[in-house]
Formats: C-alpha cells, sequence, structure tokens
C-alpha cells in the first residue's frame, strides 16, 4: 500500500510531521512503513511551460523546434516528442534542472539550433511507465490549460509529496485504504478524522425503474449495492485525481474509472462500473458459473469459469468475474452515457479461490480476500455517485438497487484491565486504556471492572481478548514494557541422551579431519534411492519446482558426493565432508514417511601430507573405515562392530562392506565405482553411511572400571601362510575363539603377498597378547593356550606356520 | 722405583692431555689406572722392596695414581661436555620448517550457531525439542491457528506431498506436538530444524533452511518475560550492550506479535551498512502464544499463557559474519566451510 501523506493530510491532521517521522511512528505502533519515497527526487527548476510556436527542425526529421514560454521570458526548446503541439501546456525542465536518475539539464546545440531545456514527459520526471496514461505514454505530458507558465509543474503534478510504503502483514487490511491509514495515524496522534464528501442533487428519475438485481448465490454474495448514473460526460480525470491514483500506484484510464478506482483507494471498498446500454437486459443476476462457461475479462483474456466461481450476469450470461475483474463486453467506453456502479460484499473465500484459479490478482481481490468492512458498501457507492455528478457531469438517479443479507454488527470484546497487565507484565491505568481505546475509536463501556468494547467493523481482526490486549500494548508503546524472566519452578535444562551423543558423534567426526556438510533434501527421483540403505517407496512433491528438487532422499551420500565434484572442479586437492541428516523412507501408518537419522562422510584426494617429511597418504578403504571403528568405539560398540564384503550398486564391486553391528545392518562403506568417479572426474572417493538413529540408540552397557594389574603380559607373535582368498577376520575370529580366556589381544600387524610367496597364498602376521590379572603366567600356561590356537587355525582355516 | 714413577706419571699426563675425545681418555684410564696398569703393576712390585720402604713408597705411589686420577676426571668432564656440545650442534633443527598438520574439520556455520544458541537457552532451563520435516498440514497450520483458506497461508508457499502432508514451512509444528504431547504442562522448549518454502534459491532466498524457535507455557507468563528473555539472548548472542527494541507485527499464532530488532552490532546503533543506516538490526519475530493454538492443544488459555519465538540462523550467521549470500551454506564448499575453524569467545 504506497499512501500518499498529501492525501492522507486530507482525512487526517499529521501534525506537519516530516514523512519520514510519520513513518518512524505509523512503524512503532503497528505497521510497518518499507520505505518513504520522495517523488519529487530533488527536482527544481521544472517549470510550466506554453508552447507559442513549433517547427520542424530543418537537419531532423522526427527533432521540432519549439518556442516556449516559461515565465520569465519565451525561450527555444528543441523536442523530439512526436504529440508535441503549438498551443500546449506542458513540463519544461530548465537549465540546472537535475532530474531522476541524476541527468542534467543544460543549454545545448541540436544539429545546430539552440535548445534552453527539455519538455519531459512524465516517465522523465520518475514515474513509471505503467502508470502513465495511455495517450501520453509514448511522448510528453500535456497539462491542463489553466496552468501558468513559469509556475513550478511539481505541485500540479502531486509531485511535491511523499509516499509511505507500507508493508501490510494480512490482519491489518483495513490499512489497505487512506481512510483506514488515516484511522491509524489519528490513533496515534490523538486525531479525529475527516470524512470525505459524499453529496449530490438526485434525479427525479429512480434506480431501480432502470435496473433489477437479484442474488442467488447469497452466502458468497451477501451484499450487493448499485447505483445507476446517467448522462455522464466520459473525459479525462481532473488533474488532481490523475496524480493521486499514480501516487497509490494506480494508471489513470478516463473520469467513470478513474472514480472507481480512486473510491477503493479512499474507501477500501472495491467499486466496478458497467455501461448500462451494454448490458442489454435491464437487470443483474449474481450466481454461481457454470461449469466450461466463458467470459472475456478486460484485460482481452477468455477464460473459462467454474462452478465455485461467482459471476455477475445480464441474466443470460456473465458481465464480470465478481470481485476479481469486469467483463469486456459491458465496459465503460468514450462513448458510454449511463453508467452502473457495483458496490458489493463478495466473501474472501470465494474470491480468494476464484482469483487463483484465474492466477488473476487485481487491487480488488486483494482486498476482498482479506475482508472489506461492511460498513463501507453503501458508503463507497454513495461517495462514487458523487464524483461522478462532480466530475462526470452525470444525473444520480434517485435511490439505490440493493440486496443486503449481510451482517453489520460489529464485535463485542469484553476484557478485564487487569487480564490486559497480567498478561503484558505491566500496570497501565484504566484511564490510560480507555484513552487508546478513544483515540482508536474503538466503542467502549468500562463496568464492574471490564471494559466493554465494540470494535468498529473495519477492523475485522478485533475478536477476542488478546486483541485489545496487543491494541493497548502497541499504543502505550512496546518500549515501556519492563524486562522480567519467567517466575516458575526451577527446572534444569539439557540435552537428550541421543542429542548429546550426536553432538559427540559430530565432535569427533572433525577431530578426525572431517567437515560438517549440510546438503538438500530434496533430490531428483532418478536418485532418491542410490546408496539407500534401505528399500521403501520414495516420497514426491505434488507440485514439484524442478526436476531436480521433485522427491525426498533415502540416502544422503549422492549431495555429499555432488559436493565432493563442486570442490575437485575447483581445485581442491583433498575432501573430506560428513553429515549429519534424515532420510525419508515410504509411507508409514500416519500417512508421512518414516525419518530416519542418518550419518554419512566421502573422503577422495590425499589422507596425509607432510611432503618435507615424506609423510604422504592418499585417502583409501581403511581409512575411512578406521573413522568407522574409531566411532564406534566412542560409542561403545567396537567389540559388536563387523564388516561384511557386500555389492552395493553404485560402488567398487571388490572394495564395499556392509557394516553391521551385532550382525544387524547398520550401514555400508566402500569407495566410489570407477566408472562413476570418472564421469564425475573425480580421484578414488570412499564413501560411508550408517543409520545414525539404531547406533546411537542402541544399547551400550554401563562404563565401568576394570583394575589394572600389576601382573605382566605375555606377547607370542605368529605368521601364518593362508589362501589369499582367506578373510584376515575370519582369522582372528578364530583366534579369539580358540584363545581361551588368557588371550587378551590379536593384533595384526603385517600382511604380505608376493614373489616370496607360493601363488594363490599370502603370508597375515598376528601378535597375541596373553594375559592373567592375578598373577605372572607360567611359560607351560601360554605354551598349551598359543597350541590351541596354532591347531584351531590349522584345522578351520588350512593355516599353516610360515617357516 | 721412584724415578720410575715419576716419568710414568708424566707419561700418562702427557697422554691425558693429548686425548681428543672420551673413548681415547678411557683407553688411558685403562693403560694407566686399569688393574693391567703400569701403577697397579708398581703396586704389586712392592713386595720386593724392603720392608720399610714400603710404606713411603705405597704412599708416593698413592699420591700419583690420584693425581693422574684427577686430571684425568677433569679431563673427562672437558670432553664430555665437549661431545655434548658437537651432538647438540649436530642436531639443531630449522625450527621454521612448518609442522605436521593435525587435521581436524569442524562444524558448519549453521550448526555453529544453532548449538550456540541451544546452549544459551538451556543455561535458561530449556529442553531441545525436534520433530518430523514432513509434517501433517494439522500441525504445520490448522494447530496453530492457521485454517485452511486463511490468508496467512500465502505468506508461506509450500510443498505439498499430499492434500494434508507437506514439507514443514517452520519449526512450530514441534510447538504443537510438544504442547499435545505434554497434555497441559508447562513447557520450555528450543526447536531447531530444517524447514522448507517454495522459493527460486537466489543470493537471498533458499528453498531449504534453517529455524530455531522458542516456547515457553506456564502459569502467568507475560510479555515482559519475553521481552526480558530476549534481552538476555541479544545480549549472550551479539554483546552486552545490546539493545532490543519490539515493533508490532503479525503472526497467526500469536498475538500479540512482535518483531525484534537489536542496536546494530557494528556501528552501536550510529548507522551504518549493516543496519542500513538505521542503527537497527530485525532478529526475530515473537508474540504471545494464540489462545486458540493453546486450546487446540488441550491447554487451558485462561490458566496457562505463554510466549514463542523464532528466527532463522541462517540470517544471524549471514550477519554476524559478514555472509553476504544465503547459497553458501548449502554448496560445502571447502574454502567456505573451513573459515568456521577457530572458536570465538
Amino acid at each position: 500500500m504506497l499512501v500518499s501523506t498529501k492525501w492522507l493530510a486530507e482525512y487526517v491532521n499529521t501534525h506537519g510531521l516530516d514523512p519520514k517521522e510519520l513513518g518512524e511512528k505509523i512503524t512503532r505502533s503497528g505497521i510497518e512503513v518499507d520505505a518513504v519515497i520522495d517523488r519529487s527526487h530533488g527536482m527544481t527548476n521544472v517549470v510550466v511551460g506554453y508552447v507559442k510556436e513549433c517547427m520542424k527542425h530543418p537537419e531532423a526529421d522526427k527533432l521540432n523546434i519549439c518556442q516556449v514560454d516559461v515565465g520569465e521570458e519565451t525561450t527555444q526548446i528543441i523536442c523530439g516528442a512526436p504529440n508535441v503541439a503549438a498551443g500546449q501546456k506542458v513540463i519544461v525542465a530548465r537549465p540546472g534542472a537535475v532530474l531522476p536518475g541524476g541527468i542534467k539539464i543544460k543549454k545545448a546545440k541540436l544539429r545546430g539550433e539552440e535548445s534552453n531545456g527539455m519538455i519531459c514527459s512524465l516517465q522523465e520526471l520518475g514515474i513509471e511507465g505503467r502508470l502513465v496514461p495511455k495517450a501520453y505514454a509514448e511522448g510528453i505530458y500535456v497539462l491542463p490549460e489553466t496552468a501558468t507558465p513559469g509556475e513550478s509543474a511539481l505541485p500540479l503534478l502531486g509531485l511535491d509529496d511523499t509516499l509511505l510504503e507500507l508493508g501490510l502483514t494480512p490482519n491489518r487490511s483495513d490499512a489497505l485504504s487512506m481512510l483506514g491509514v488515516a484511522y491509524e495515524v489519528g490513533a496515534i496522534l490523538s486525531e479525529d478524522m475527516k470524512y470525505p464528501e459524499a453529496t449530490y442533487t438526485e434525479s427525479s428519475e429512480k434506480a431501480s425503474d432502470y435496473l433489477s438485481l437479484r442474488i442467488d448465490a447469497i452466502e458468497a454474495n451477501p451484499m450487493y449495492v448499485a447505483k445507476v448514473v446517467k448522462n455522464v460526460q466520459i473525459k479525462e480525470s481532473p488533474l488532481w485525481l490523475q496524480h493521486r491514483l499514480m501516487a497509490a500506484g494506480v494508471r489513470p484510464h478516463n473520469n467513470v474509472v478513474d472514480i472507481t478506482n480512486y473510491v477503493l483507494m479512499e474507501y477500501g471498498q472495491p467499486l466496478h462500473a458497467f455501461d448500462y446500454d451494454r448490458l442489454e437486459t435491464k437487470e443483474l443476476v449474481i450466481r454461481l458459473a457454470n461449469d466450461g462457461e466463458k467470459i472475456v475479462t478486460l484485460d482481452d483474456q477468455e477464460r473459462t469459469l467454474k462452478s465455485n466461481h461467482l459471476v455477475i450476469t445480464n441474466g443470460k450470461e456473465p458481465v464480470a468475474i465478481a470481485g476479481v475483474m469486469g467483463g469486456a463486453n459491458s465496459e465503460v467506453h468514450d462513448g458510454t452515457t449511463t453508467v452502473v456502479i457495483e458496490s458489493a460484499y463478495f466473501t474472501g473465500g470465494s474470491v480468494r479461490q476464484t482469483s487463483k484459479d484465474h492466477n488473476l490478482r487485481s487491487d480488488a481481490s486483494a482486498r476482498f480476500e482479506k475482508g472489506v468492512d461492511p460498513n463501507r458498501v453503501i458508503l463507497a457507492a454513495e461517495r462514487a455517485a458523487s464524483l461522478l455528478a462532480e466530475l462526470a457531469d452525470g444525473e444520480v438517479l434517485a435511490g439505490s438497487v440493493v440486496v443486503d443479507e449481510l451482517d453489520k454488527v460489529p464485535a463485542e470484546v469484553v476484557v478485564s484491565p487487569d487480564f490486559i497487565n497480567n498478561r503484558l507484565g505491566m500496570k497501565i491505568s484504566l484511564e490510560d486504556m480507555t484513552s487508546i481505546l478513544t483515540r482508536l475509536k474503538f466503542d467502549h463501556q468500562a463496568a464492574n471492572g471490564y471494559l466493554y468494547i465494540k470494535a468498529p467493523t473495519r477492523r475485522q481482526d478485533i475478536k477476542i481478548p488478546e486483541d485489545i490486549v496487543e491494541e493497548i500494548a502497541r499504543m502505550y508503546g512496546y518500549d515501556e514494557i519492563p524486562m522480567t524472566l519467567p517466575v516458575e519452578e526451577s527446572k534444569p535444562g539439557g540435552l537428550s541422551s541421543y542429542q548429546a551423543r550426536r553432538r559427540q558423534v559430530r565432535a569427533y567426526l572433525e577431530g578426525a579431519g572431517l567437515y560438517q556438510a549440510i546438503t538438500y533434501s530434496l533430490t531428483s527421483k532418478e536418485m532418491s534411492q542410490k546408496f539407500a540403505l534401505e528399500t521403501a517407496p520414495v516420497t514426491e512433491l505434488l507440485m514439484p519446482m524442478s526436476e531436480e528438487r521433485s522427491t525426498l532422499r533415502q540416502s544422503l551420500i549422492p549431495h555429499l558426493l555432488d559436493a565432493v565434484t563442486y570442490n575437485t572442479a575447483r581445485q581442491a586437492d583433498t575432501v573430506a565432508l560428513y553429515e549429519v541428516g534424515s532420510v525419508f523412507l515410504g509411507e508409514t501408518e500416519s500417512g508421512l514417511p518414516h525419518e530416519q537419522e542418518h550419518l554419512a562422510a566421502v573422503i577422495a584426494g590425499k589422507w596425509l601430507d607432510h611432503s618435507w617429511q615424506g609423510e604422504k597418504k592418499a585417502v583409501d578403504f581403511f581409512v575411512l573405515k578406521g573413522i568407522v571403528e574409531g566411532l564406534m568405539e566412542l560409542l561403545g560398540h567396537s567389540k559388536e562392530l563387523t564388516f561384511e564384503r557386500t555389492v552395493v550398486d553404485g560402488l567398487h564391486p571388490g572394495r564395499t562392506a556392509s557394516i553391521k553391528l551385532a550382525g544387524e545392518e547398520i550401514g555400508l562403506i566402500g569407495q566410489l565405482h570407477p566408472s562413476e568417479q570418472k564421469m564425475r572426474d573425480l580421484k578414488e572417493t570412499y564413501v560411508v553411511e550408517l543409520n545414525l538413529a539404531k547406533v546411537i540408540n542402541k544399547e551400550v552397557e554401563a562404563l565401568y572400571y576394570a583394575p589394572v594389574s600389576k601382573f605382566p603380559s605375555i606377547t607370542r607373535d605368529i605368521a601364518l601362510v593362508v589362501d589369499s582368498e582367506k578373510a584376515t577376520g575370519e582369522l582372528q575370529a578364530i583366534i579369539q575363539l580358540s584363545g581361551g580366556r588368557l588371550l587378551k589381544g590379536v593384533h595384526l600387524f603385517d600382511l604380505y603377498e608376493g614373489e616370496k610367496m607360493e601363488a594363490g597364498k599370502k603370508s597375515v602376521a598376528f601378535s597375541l597378547t596373553y594375559f592373567d590379572p592375578e598373577r605372572t603366567l607360567t611359560d607351560e600356561e601360554v605354551v598349551n593356550a598359543h597350541n590351541k590356537v596354532l591347531k584351531a587355525l590349522a584345522e578351520q582355516a588350512g593355516a599353516e606356520l610360515r617357516g | 722405583m721412584e724415578a720410575q714413577l715419576q716419568q710414568l706419571k708424566e707419561e700418562a699426563l702427557q697422554k691425558i692431555e693429548a686425548s681428543m675425545n672420551v673413548k681415547e681418555l678411557n683407553d688411558v684410564r685403562v693403560a694407566y689406572l686399569g688393574k693391567k696398569g703400569p701403577i697397579t703393576d708398581l703396586l704389586k712390585g712392592m713386595g720386593k722392596l724392603p720392608a720399610e720402604e714400603r710404606p713411603k713408597m705405597g704412599a708416593l705411589v698413592n699420591v700419583v695414581r690420584e693425581e693422574v686420577t684427577e686430571v684425568l676426571e677433569a679431563r673427562m668432564t672437558l670432553l664430555q661436555d665437549q661431545a655434548i656440545q658437537e651432538q647438540l650442534e649436530k642436531e639443531s633443527i630449522d625450527v621454521t620448517l612448518p609442522g605436521r598438520p593435525v587435521k581436524t574439520g569442524n562444524h558448519h556455520p549453521l550448526t555453529r550457531v544453532v548449538e550456540e544458541i541451544e546452549d544459551l537457552f538451556i543455561s535458561m532451563g530449556y529442553e531441545i525439542a525436534e520433530g518430523p520435516e514432513v509434517e501433517k498440514d494439522y500441525y504445520n497450520f490448522e494447530a496453530l491457528n492457521l485454517p485452511k483458506g486463511h490468508p496467512a497461508r500465502d505468506m508461506q508457499d509450500s510443498f505439498y506431498i499430499s492434500e494434508d502432508i507437506l514439507l514443514r514451512t517452520h519449526t512450530s509444528p514441534v510447538q504443537a506436538r510438544t504442547m499435545e504431547a505434554k497434555e497441559g504442562k508447562p513447557i520450555k522448549i528450543i526447536c531447531p530444524g530444517k524447514v522448507y518454502r517454495r522459493d527460486n534459491d537466489d543470493a537471498t532466498h533458499s528453498h531449504q533452511f534453517t529455524q530455531i524457535e522458542g516456547l515457553v507455557i506456564g502459569e502467568n507468563i507475560r510479555m515482559s518475560d519475553l521481552k526480558g528473555t530476549l534481552s538476555v539472548f541479544a545480549k549472550k548472542m551479539f554483546g552486552e550492550d545490546r539493545e532490543i527494541r519490539l515493533r508490532p507485527s503479525f503472526f497467526p499464532f500469536t498475538e500479540p506479535s512482535v518483531e525484534m530488532d537489536i542496536s546494530c552490532f557494528k556501528c552501536g546503533g550510529s548507522g551504518c551498512n549493516v543496519c542500513k543506516k538505521t542503527g537497527w538490526i530485525e532478529i526475530l519475530g515473537a508474540g504471545m502464544v494464540h489462545p486458540n493454538v493453546l486450546e487446540m492443544a488441550g491447554y487451558d488459555s485462561k490458566k496457562l499463557s505463554g510466549f514463542a519465538f523464532g528466527m532463522g540462523p541462517e540470517r544471524i550467521a549471514m550477519l554476524k559474519y559478514g555472509v553476504e549470500d544465503i547459497r553458501h551454506f548449502y554448496t560445502n564448499d571447502v574454502r567456505f566451510l573451513s573459515q568456521f575453524h577457530r572458536t570465538e569467545v
């Protein structure tokens, strides 16, 4: 909503406040002023000129040499506008003028002819092209004959004005009108309202003799007022009206259309003007449209209607889409002599649906959607009639044609001053409260410790005691509210154990060298199930903005890979990222997908790089596996952790494992498939994804200290020769199971496959630690235990001791 | 014999003097003072002397022996010191060479902001509540006083999954769910999480972003409690000398509703590019919980009241760290992420 401060001052005394200061007061008490716009843009030396002579430039077809009376002198100005002509009053920017956009006007010579200034279009004075009347859209603007040469053109054009741009929240639709803003300013400044006049002489003929009215959809249209005005003269509106419309962001057309728009801006009540003769029938019938019924609207678009769209008809066919846009068939035109002015109450839901279906939002629909003031329907119709009489020489027929079943009773709110003070934590006196209500012009009475308030119908947002709390508080001033802290039973706050452990997981991963990434949850359908740990139906958007973001992810890996690709393409030689986030699996009984919190990590490039000491290592499977093992140790699950070779689409078939805790699958780890790696132009890249929720929620034994023994342990190393395919994990498991209670540790310390080995064999060396916390072990005990291990290895894995 | 002794002494002292390192000196020690050395031999040979000469001679040998030992020890100390000096010289390093890096990652800047806020409110007795990102229309809108067809729904264009399921447009449904679960009991929670809105991604819009909200419900919770709480937050988060101001606003789930500005932390209020010359920076929205919201969740709005507030960690991070484009938070450029490594006090 754009509010001209000059226009506003017609309805309320603004105390001559500087617009910035006024804007600040409005912002602080309830309605945010987004911008304060100086329409003059600091222009000077812009005056009225009279074109005395106008002749073609001898050297240039498109230029005219004009002799212009600018008050103190007559001077020559070259003008390139196609519509310039002798006898016009025009806007002249004299030498020294600075126009919006920093254009400086200087004396100049154009093709040998002197030019002392510029004859201006409205656009050159900073008015948006879409607001300039069509007649002047392509050339200079022509002022009325009454303008005096030499006087400043800015006041004539309303450019000596400042606009307040209001950022209105949906509850304050009352401020979608000049009167509504005036009420607000009146409340802030303790001023009374001056209402616009609506007086005219009625014709002896009656409107009801010209027009009949029927409403077949009273729920969507509980009130309709039609006024008939005959003998109107269609012409340009007076300049003051035109520039007010332009200030409000509306393009002037002709006096009739402009009057309906002016009253819309003034009262917030949308109006529509029909050409009475073009209606053909002498009746208006408001009904729901028939499915498939068509209408060509004012913007020359043919629109197909549905059965929930409300239309105004002439009894046969639609002549307007109610509250949204008029029809071309009944449009007011230059030859119109009799008009029907519609002022109606269309319900918000109906207009909202229709304007949404047709993707058509207008100043009218925006106001109907939010609810107009029921008590202004008639007032606005009368105001329009009086303006038509005044500005279009119209003859207003007596009375109106009305159907009215609209509830216009103000909402009653009963609230106690104590309630207000308790909610605010303040001690505002009853006197101050009633004074605020008076300023707001809310009907009120104080009795029996309560305030009985009748909220004016223009303020449809006032319904409950809390609404009054807000009105009192915002007018009293939020700065006056003291600062306290809630008084309540004190209890400790904190993280849940899940949340605390998740933080530990993050800290661990960052300590291990990974950066935390956050990627998008929405992905393409194609990528949504890639690397998913579980098979589940996908969750898709009804109306995605793009195919790329149409489906919720089931794995974090694809977007992390995108991040690796992004970084690698920007010369990052190492990328190590992790993400903790939800994946979305299928539908559950509630209809919502099952959201599972996962952890994923990707690493690519160098892992160690300390070149001058010769320490360098590229990432590999075991770097990432080590991080997972460390994480499980942190969470107390290392004893239950196993890795089993598996095959996953998109990963290297020989370098992928499923990760299990006590036999239950909780994740996967592997190298990105070389063909995918090539496609993304990456180095070797490794990925892991874990069902973090499952890992964190898995029960873990309480931490309990084991006494530190004073007895020594004994270590025996063995080197085994086994088949190359034999998994070392299996050997380790055999050792652990067969080693008995004395075996306390198994540690793989060497692995050899190569020339010195028989083909198809490898050597694996383990270091075994034997230990008894109660005493020093004897050699014999160790030998016995160790022999059992060797025997089991030979029997179960065909392992031989390497000679 | 005496002369022989003197000659031995001279010889030994010469050799000690000539020893250039510990090993040579040790050889001298063994050669002259060892069990097989000439001085020991002399002592052994004393048996051949007449009995009356023996004590004198013995004493003389001991004197020589002590003299030689003393000189040798002194020389030994000297040579050992020299040896250490040499070793130290050999071992000296270029201390300006780079050390072995300890490679660690760090929090995403949004997590950094969220955790800072969480910890601050935890210290005031709040718990952290979380909820699903795919929500029912009921929890996302209806339970928050936004019935179907409410004009305020336009403020948040949503991604729907079906007619009544959508990606949550704010973290407020967590409040609605928590209220339902608490069955009328007091609440003090902070709800951080991801939210989604139908926006084209550009420098100031992101279809996915983060929110963090707070909710307190109890007996006689007042708007002054909200103001006091927000002031504590502003000072902790943006500096002790921050001032706050509340401006009236509108949210369907609170009444009254406010927006909170803080005095600019860059210029202190005199006006700069961060606060767009106003001296104030808009930080969050807040208000007193709307009675409809309380009633819908089964709270008696006559007995209990509450306040709620909500803010965007992206905005806070952008203000705090001067990040100019919201997309940086979701590109995961390591050159961006790694800048949030250091700690702040």
